[in-house]
């Protein structure tokens, strides 16, 4: 039962988008045929995909985004889940349901609440602008900083709603750790930072890996963020796919995009597996 | 001996801070009595007032329910089974493309999920005239499809964990298949069933993206109005409607701490008892 309905409602329509990214855009309703000079197969779309730059850089804005997403996630989600490992048990039950509660509040408010702060108007707004203009030169001080429909604005609430999504991970690998190794390489004379790069750390990759997937992957894909805080000018891939399906209806386009989007998630997948494949195998 | 961690300390509330600002200054601000939404102009409820008023925030909530409650629910039963499945039937044909289906969703990314079911859903219409509208049906269906995987992927967890020499127990004494199943089986992966069920109505209630795709005239869930509104701008009501969320979250959150701290007291007092009864 459950198969089938996998099989038909979710391997189906997938089939049908990568069918439909073969397929030739016309003018008709449903704005596609299969057909055209090279019957069923027509490569075209995947050509154009390639060959339009519009394309590729919102590929890269995407990938650059995400990335950086991660990497400031993993800056501040590392040390939080670190700390966590070290407050007393109470505090930390309570500090952890701290954690996951904003996950369980509205995404779409979350966003939202960004919105408000990033404001024109808003105190956030009004006081980063005079942190700003203090220390910059007076020849670059301004009224209020343009924090809203900016890149900058898409990482920064990309990285406020998928930093539970990162410190879970990274303090559930961080907490089976035996604090005795710890203390052992400072008996050794390690210094204490030496400790965390040459113990902590190698440790933690499992967390570090599971951790950056779960935040690069929806961020990749992300719809929702760039069309409310991002700005026109740099689409990303979500939006691109979005935009081609709904404004300028062309089917084909929009299913060769998405294809070539999972291509991208396809790899850093596989990699996880094989990793926890051979930690597997190491036990 | 260890030294106090001043530094990891301070980042801990500094990432705090980060989480809740926003939130805090939302529920601050749904309080304003002025039109901007940033900028104080005094204590007032009228937002409240308003948000009740609107009878599309009252509809729009309703749909979100009935979605989430269907959806999840019939997600849970195709999830646990699915779970079931792959855990206790190691091999039968077509495993490794059943496993790959049951992961797969969880990482496509929502557009790519949203735009195939809205082609999916088209393409139906135009050749078998079903589904002839758009709405509460395909939202469903698609809801169903990209949360069942979450409810596999917590049942198999569980599963993995419980001892299955339980189960051959009841077997070698003489219980059918499905008593197994509904005496052993069931009642030992339940919490996971609930917390699978759990998982499956918020994700349903607070999905944009894929209803976005699979929505049709007159269907608008709660997500799809906040996303309208808020796509204007940043409007008071909006943040009145936020602090009333986030007051039913917390409190729900409240009661599961204090049930599943009840429970866990009641494990222990058991365990104390089976223990002195055996001594």
């Amino acid at each position: 039962m459950p198969y089938l309905w996998l099989v038909v409602f979710f391997l189906l329509p997938f089939a049908i988008v990568i069918a439909m990214s073969l397929a030739t855009k016309t003018p008709t309703a449903p704005p596609f045929s299969f057909g055209g000079a090279q019957p069923w197969v027509n490569i075209e779309t995947y050509h154009r995909l390639i060959s339009e730059p519009l394309y590729l850089r919102a590929f890269l804005i995407s990938i650059v985004n995400a990335a950086g997403t991660t990497l400031f996630c993993l800056l501040l989600g590392y040390p939080m889940a670190l700390a966590l490992t070290r407050v007393s048990r109470s505090a930390r039950n309570i500090l952890l349901m701290l954690v996951i509660l904003p996950f369980w509040t509205s995404f779409l408010l979350r966003v939202y609440a960004w919105m408000g702060l990033m404001g024109k108007s808003s105190w956030f707004n009004a006081g980063l602008t005079e942190v700003w203009n203090w220390l910059v030169p007076v020849s670059w001080a301004v009224k209020s900083l343009p924090m809203m429909h900016s890149n900058f604005a898409v990482v920064l609430v990309m990285v406020y709603t998928y930093l539970p999504f990162m410190i879970l991970p990274l303090y559930a690998s961080l907490e089976r750790l035996d604090p005795t190794l710890d203390e052992a390489a400072l008996d050794l004379g390690s210094r204490p930072w030496q400790v965390f790069l040459d113990v902590t750390l190698p440790q933690s990759m499992p967390g570090i890996i599971a951790g950056g997937l779960l935040v690069f992957i929806p961020a990749a894909g992300e719809l929702v963020i760039p069309s409310l805080v991002g700005d026109a000018s740099t689409p990303m891939i979500g939006r691109v796919i979005s935009d081609q399906f709904s404004q300028a209806r062309d089917w084909p386009m929009a299913s060769a995009v998405a294809v070539a989007l999972l291509a991208l998630m396809v790899g850093p997948t596989m990699l996880y597996s094989h990793y926890q494949a051979r930690a597997e195998g190491a036990k | 001996m260890r030294r106090r961690p001043t530094f990891l300390l301070s980042i801990l509330s500094f990432g705090f801070a980060f989480l809740y600002v926003p939130i805090l200054s939302m529920v601050f601000f749904s309080f304003n009595a002025s039109r901007l939404a940033t900028v104080w102009g005094g204590f007032s409820t009228k937002w409240y007032g308003a948000l009740f008023a609107n009878k599309q925030v009252g509809e729009a909530l309703l749909l979100s329910l009935k979605i989430a409650i269907v959806s999840s629910t019939v997600a849970t039963i195709l999830g646990t089974l699915a779970g079931i499945a792959l855990v206790r039937f190691t091999k039968f044909r077509g495993r490794m493309l059943f496993s790959g289906l049951v992961t797969a969703p969880l990482i496509m990314p929502e557009v790519i999920t949203g735009v195939s079911a809205l082609i999916f859903f088209l393409l139906l219409a135009s050749w078998i005239g079903w589904p002839s509208q758009r709405g509460f049906t395909t939202i469903t269906l698609a809801h169903i499809t990209f949360s069942m995987v979450f409810v596999t992927t917590i049942v198999q967890a569980r599963l993995l964990q419980s001892d299955q020499a339980i189960e051959e127990a009841a077997m070698d004494l003489g219980s059918r298949p499905w008593q197994v199943l509904v005496d052993i089986t069931l009642p030992v992966i339940s919490p996971a069933i609930l917390s699978g069920w759990l998982l499956a109505f918020t994700i349903s209630l607070d999905d944009v993206v894929i209803t976005s795709f699979t929505t049709g005239p007159g269907s608008t869930t709660l997500p799809l109005l906040i996303w309208s509104k808020v796509k204007l701008g940043v409007t008071p009501d909006i943040n009145a409607l936020a602090t009333l969320m986030i007051l039913c979250v917390g409190i729900g959150v409240a009661i599961s701490g204090v049930v599943m701290n009840r429970a866990e007291a009641r494990r222990l007092a058991d365990e104390r008892l089976a223990y002195r009864s055996q001594a």
